[in-house]
């Protein structure tokens, strides 16, 4: 199983890094700035309200073990 | 050490990035980024769980100066009135007030968004200090952002009948990739490593050897990453669904699942409604017991560090009260969160069985955008 | 594990940064460069009758394509309004392309912004692609003759002052 993992991961890892390399040239923003429109719209923001967010990840982070890639800005402040 | 070693690798391969992300920022086109825009909020929150009580306001002011740099000024206020399973069975309710003030700035350079900023907590009992360093970088035609931050705090650490006694000190290591793949469609991955060091319990808690309780004994490092997946898009006209995963792990054993799924829609032009469900699952870090066997060196009845899971409902509604576009917009917003925290290995000493609880998490807040 | 997963996210996070670096450097405007010829467009206006680009040969024209869903575009509307009142009568022409996909949100906002200038509606972005816009808003300015002389993508306080400095000079061709 571990064998089997590391082997997936290694080949992600090549993967990744030769599709990067091999489309390089070729590869265009397919979607233009004049196609945004829908993600312009509130519905599709990942942060709307920031104060919101902080106030909820500070509940989090006190209630619970984890701390981290939240996406949202600012550190808690990891009181007791 | 090791872990210590590990996550200096990692700041500087933040570092190296961070060199990339500035020579990015001089290669590219005339195009510019956005500031973030003016806003001004204020909030009522409250939480209610557990035994513990926390209420209070929460102000924030951003605007932005010239059209270069987007200053915001905040601050956060919890009055905490804590019966808490822990308190309660080893102490009295105490009652106290936390404040929190920020401020930052934001400064656009081209493609990319700098944002400097920096926090103070207040508390009778704990102080706590940070400053924030995110670079934010649009590229690829705006289809890919790269967003890298850094977090240096430093802690003091108290206890009311002896005042400050010690410290502690935390770094955080941010690199996060939102990519818009349709027209409907984003999903951005975001990694995080966490470093502490110092005093890193409470200095009120205690844990329970062979049934007696004694002074907790943490480690005094802690070095933990985490590892989110996230995507977004419209689904139909004005209505969106999202989903994101999160994978937590770190020094002291602790490994932990975050799954939310979350559903939004317009209702007519002036309503705005959210509504997600919250999963999370937590493995115990190792020297964690609810009543230890063994003399170990570090041992902890934290039950935040113990194994549980909770899920969580929440919705949240927002009411467009005044709108013009281009100039201003106005917004009353409600949010409510309902969730469940069931434990595996931490007892209720009063009745004897695992421990649960339900927590209500409630803000209400008027939001201006200019 | 861990030393493992850490690889594997500096590989991810290198090879991505790799890519847009390649990527950043290939961003450049292909089909439109200055001193080119202004591709012909026919579009409608506002209000009825259709309007070609090609009919203003002998006026100078800024093209300004905007949306209701941008930001900067709504900020830049009111400097595009002075500058057509101010120069309208020397042979300048205005013309802000929409592209929103609801055009009655563009006549919407047009009215309640008080835009003074034509506002032709390009809703299925056939004009957009000819032009290969890369920025919101794009701004194009073109001469008497109809060669594409500036082109300016964004919208940054102070683009206004360029673009009264561009308008007067090639109104002095």
């Amino acid at each position: 199983m571990k064998r089997a993992l590391s082997i997936v991961r290694n080949a992600a890892a090549v993967l990744l890094a030769f599709a990067a390399l091999a489309g390089c040239a070729r590869l265009q923003p397919w979607v233009k700035p004049y196609e945004r429109e829908r993600l312009a719209d509130p519905v599709m923001k990942l942060q709307r309200d920031g104060l919101s967010d902080k106030h909820f990840e500070h509940v989090r982070e006190v209630r619970e073990g984890s701390r981290g890639a939240t996406g949202v800005q600012g550190g808690g402040c990891g009181c007791n | 050490m090791a872990a210590i070693d590990g996550v200096r690798r990692f700041g500087t391969l933040i570092a190296r990035l961070l060199g990339l992300a500035g020579g990015l920022a001089a290669v590219g086109s005339a195009k510019a980024v956005d500031l973030p825009e003016n806003r001004a909020d204020l909030m009522f929150h409250g939480y209610d769980g557990g035994g513990v009580r926390a209420t209070g306001p929460a102000l924030l002011v951003r605007k932005s100066m010239l059209d270069r740099v987007s200053l915001s000024a905040s601050y956060y206020a919890d009055m905490v009135s804590n019966a808490s399973i822990d308190v309660v069975t080893q102490a009295s309710p105490y009652k106290e007030t936390r404040n929190e003030y920020a401020v930052g700035a934001d400064y656009a350079v081209r493609d990319a968004l700098i944002s400097l900023s920096a926090s103070t907590s207040r508390e009778p009992d704990y102080q706590a200090d940070a400053v924030n360093l995110d670079v934010s970088q649009e590229t690829f035609g705006g289809m890919t952002t790269v967003a890298l931050g850094f977090t240096r705090a430093r802690d003091k650490v108290g206890r009311k009948d002896i005042g400050f006694f010690d410290r502690a000190s935390h770094w955080r290591y941010r690199v996060g990739v939102t990519q818009i793949l349709t027209p409907r469609w984003l999903a951005s991955i975001n990694a995080e490593a966490v470093s502490d060091d110092g005093f890193l319990g409470s200095p009120y808690r205690a844990a329970r050897v062979f049934g007696a309780l004694v002074p907790e004994r943490n480690p005094r490092t802690r070095s933990g990453r985490a590892v989110k997946l996230r995507t977004i898009g419209e689904i139909a006209d004005r209505q969106s669904v999202r989903a994101e995963y999160r994978y937590y792990w770190d020094t002291w054993d602790i490994r932990s699942h975050t799954a939310e799924a979350g559903y939004a829609r317009h209702f007519g032009e002036q309503w705005l409604a959210d509504a997600y469900l919250r999963y999370y699952s937590q493995r115990r870090a190792l020297f964690y017991s609810d009543n230890a066997t063994a003399e170990t060196l570090y041992v902890s009845r934290n039950r935040q560090l113990g194994t549980f899971s909770s899920v969580g409902l929440g919705a949240k509604l927002a009411y467009t009260w005044k709108r013009v576009p281009g100039q201003y917009e106005v917004r009353l917003q409600g949010a409510l969160e309902r969730s469940r925290f069931d434990f595996t290995d931490f007892t209720d000493i009063r009745t004897g069985s695992p421990y649960a609880y339900d927590a209500n998490v409630v803000q209400v807040f008027v939001s201006a955008t200019f | 594990m861990n030393v493992k997963l850490q690889t594997l996210l500096r590989c991810a996070a290198g090879a991505w940064l790799a890519a847009a670096l390649g990527l950043a450097a290939g961003d450049a405007d292909a089909t439109l460069a200055a001193a080119s010829k202004a591709p012909d467009f026919t579009l409608p206006v506002i209000g009825g009758a259709n309007l070609r680009l090609q009919e203003q040969r002998g006026r100078v024209v800024m093209v300004n394509f905007w949306a209701t869903w941008c930001g900067p575009c709504r900020v830049e509307m009111p400097h595009l309004n002075r500058l057509y009142d101010k120069y309208r009568g020397s042979g300048f022409v205005l013309l802000g392309v929409n592209i929103d996909e609801e055009p009655r949100k563009a006549a919407d906002l047009a009215a309640k912004l008080g835009l003074r200038f034509p506002v032709l509606l390009d809703a299925d972005k056939k004009v957009s692609r000819l032009y290969d816009l890369t920025a919101m808003p794009s701004t194009v300015l073109i001469d008497r003759d109809g060669r594409v002389r500036y082109i300016h993508r964004g919208y940054r306080d102070g683009f206004e002052d360029t673009y009264e400095k561009q308008i007067r000079e090639l109104l002095k061709e």
